[in-house]
């Protein structure tokens, strides 16, 4: 399967002339561009691991796509995302965020169904490789 | 305005003689008046009958709104009666529509209880809706004080919170509503929600009239699509929703039907309009207190806001509904097959998504407007559009929107699945290319095209509805300005 979070998963994946566009897009705007990854692509996993804090000061997509590439050689395996933070008023939030890097095979996740009462289900999601413990799911 | 008539309020005693008077003479018409910071100003169309003057039908108005009734009563006097009457201060002819009049009138803050829809509107489109010597009348727009603006709740989620629960963030949200709207069975219908999941929509839905009918009862398609909208997140670890309509005949019912989707684990539930201003507000403040997004259709607006000349404005409904709690709510395409001039959509839009309104004539907005950061309501465009108009839909629509394309996903020829994923491959072509500073208005059809290359689901869908469009003239066009109309 493939994790389709996202602005551009349905997209081939981007090269790194791609990735340069869209994050000076963000730059363009105003938004600090950040890098993060996590081998958990559990929808509601929030937290993905800080590659650096986020560029509040960078002028240049460059610099952006330059820390992609560092923390693929260091997380090859995992997923990455970049990410736009927006800081002005009544938003304060993220504004932009796509997937650079996926590991080569995505298990994809088990649906757990807790029968309860009645017909009622409550539904669970679970990522197959997070079976095992963080640093050891993916190749 | 009319400078011969001159009305002139009555004062003192002879104010309170008993028997009728004119309203431009009983304090209703006040030209040199000055609204204060914390009145709440309407702006009515008022069409009066021939031969009723412009000034004393403005007046009327005011005064049926407020305080008056049809004859003099001293017991006025036992009140701070020239604080409660409401004020016509300002009168102009429409442009280009002969007998037609633009009515200012500003109202005391005190005339109204904190926090209620239901207050506001049996004063402003109460009685005098009906009162004879108009031929027609239309709230057009309304100013809400900060002041009265902050006794209310505002959409429960939000746009920015609704993006971060649902991981969601640079493109417009995708959804489409189930069809055939009434007789498929629960198990059919789930069927709908997870195909159009999996292929890549974020939302379904429910339409306006599903709600528990004998082909198929609530709980049953609750069921059905909660594991629909399981199985899809599962096979696409993205967050999903469908809204749930939990309209129904008493508040109890809905509030049974609400808590039944928070414990199935839908993010989002759904009401209609007809339920009314104080089901509407209760169920904002149930999805604030239940971390629930609340979808609102807009059944029967049309009803008494398509026609210039009598009703309300949809942009005024919009503001009321910003102020009640809404999440989301449907304001139109602009491009498809319902009524929507763009100048006037995108009025719509920014009463919706902004911080503040500024008066823009062009797009039927008569008033500065603060919304002493309420949060901002989601628009939904639906209704007669599809992959082929993706470049229309970002450019007139923006960003944060909700696109639903119920016939243009359900109806593709290769499945539902295909229909999802050829929009949403669509549309992200399109924000990739917008984002890069290309001239994807123009260049839309050729950005589809090369997306369409390495998506098959796209090609088939951009053959199948090539040639669609809705192209009628608006009946709800601004005043103000040339009105343009979406040729293609």
């Amino acid at each position: 399967m493939r994790v389709t979070q996202g602005t551009f998963s349905f997209l081939p994946d981007f090269t790194d002339e791609q990735i340069h566009t869209q994050a000076q897009y963000a730059i363009d705007n105003g938004w600090a561009v950040s890098v993060e990854y996590t081998d958990d692509p559990h929808p509601r996993n929030t937290y993905w691991e800080m590659w650096g804090h986020p560029m509040f000061d960078n002028p240049d997509a460059a610099a952006a796509v330059f820390e992609v590439n560092e923390c693929r050689k260091a997380h090859h395996s995992k997923y990455i995302r970049v990410i736009a933070f927006d800081p002005s008023p009544g938003w304060e939030s993220i504004r932009m965020s796509f997937i650079v890097n996926r590991p080569k095979d995505e298990p994809g996740f088990r649906l757990i169904r807790e029968e309860k009462e009645g017909r009622s289900i409550r539904y669970t999601i679970q990522s197959y490789a997070s079976d095992r413990p963080e640093g050891q799911r993916y190749g | 305005m009319n400078a011969d008539a001159k009305p002139v309020t009555v004062t003192g005693a002879k104010r309170y003689s008993a028997g009728v008077m004119k309203y431009a003479q009983m304090g209703y018409w006040e030209p040199d008046y000055e609204p204060k910071e914390t009145d709440i100003i309407a702006l009515f169309r008022i069409t009066p009958q021939d031969g009723v003057d412009a000034v004393e039908a403005a007046a009327a108005v005011a005064g049926e709104s407020s305080t008056a009734t049809w004859t003099v009563v001293w017991t006025d006097r036992l009140t701070a009666c020239e604080k409660y009457r409401a004020k016509a201060y300002r009168v102009d002819p429409v442009p280009n529509s002969p007998g037609e009049f633009f009515a200012y009138i500003a109202y005391d803050l005190d005339l109204f209880e904190p926090g209620s829809i239901a207050n506001l509107t049996a004063s402003i489109i109460g009685n005098v809706f009906g009162f004879k010597p108009l031929k027609a009348l239309r709230l057009e727009d309304m100013r809400l004080p900060v002041a009265y603006v902050k006794t209310f709740q505002g959409p429960a989620t939000g746009i920015v919170v609704e993006r971060e629960r649902l991981n969601c963030y640079g493109r417009p949200l995708l959804g489409a509503t189930v069809k055939p709207k009434l007789g498929l069975s629960g198990r059919n219908y789930g069927r709908v929600v997870y195909e159009a999941l999996k292929g890549g929509l974020d939302f379904t839905k429910d339409d306006e009239n599903i709600n528990s009918q004998p082909f198929m009862h609530w709980r049953d398609r609750f069921l059905y699509c909660m594991e629909a909208v399981s199985r899809a997140s599962a096979a696409t670890g993205e967050v999903k929703g469908t809204y749930l309509n939990v309209t129904a005949g008493t508040m109890e019912a809905m509030y049974e039907r609400a808590e039944f989707a928070k414990d199935l684990g839908s993010v989002i539930v759904m009401i209609d309009l007809v339920i009314g201003y104080t089901a509407i507000q209760s169920m904002a403040k149930w999805a604030r207190d239940n971390d629930m997004i609340l979808h609102l259709h807009r059944a029967g607006h049309s009803t008494y806001t398509r026609q210039r000349s009598h009703g309300v404005s949809f942009r005024v409904i919009a503001k009321w509904m910003r102020l009640a709690g809404v999440d989301h709510l449907h304001a139109g395409t602009v491009v498809g097959k319902l009524e929507g001039d763009p100048a006037t959509t995108k009025g719509f839009y920014d009463i919706f998504r902004e911080e503040r309104n500024p008066m823009a004539l062009e797009n039927g907005i008569f008033f500065d407007q603060e919304w002493a950061s309420l949060n901002k309501m989601l628009p939904v465009a639906s209704g007669g559009i599809h992959a082929g108009q993706m470049h229309q839909l970002v450019h007139y629509l923006g960003e944060d929107v909700v696109l639903q394309f119920g016939g243009g996903t359900i109806g593709h020829p290769q499945g539902i699945e295909a229909g999802a994923t050829a929009n949403r491959v669509a549309l992200e072509a399109m924000i990739y290319a917008r984002n890069a500073g290309r001239d994807y208005m123009n260049e839309g059809p050729d950005i589809l095209k090369d997306a369409a290359r390495t998506c098959t689901p796209l090609k088939q869908a951009l053959e199948t509805w090539k040639d669609v469009t809705f192209d009628y003239t608006s009946t709800d066009a601004p005043d103000f300005a040339p009105t343009p109309q979406v040729s293609q």
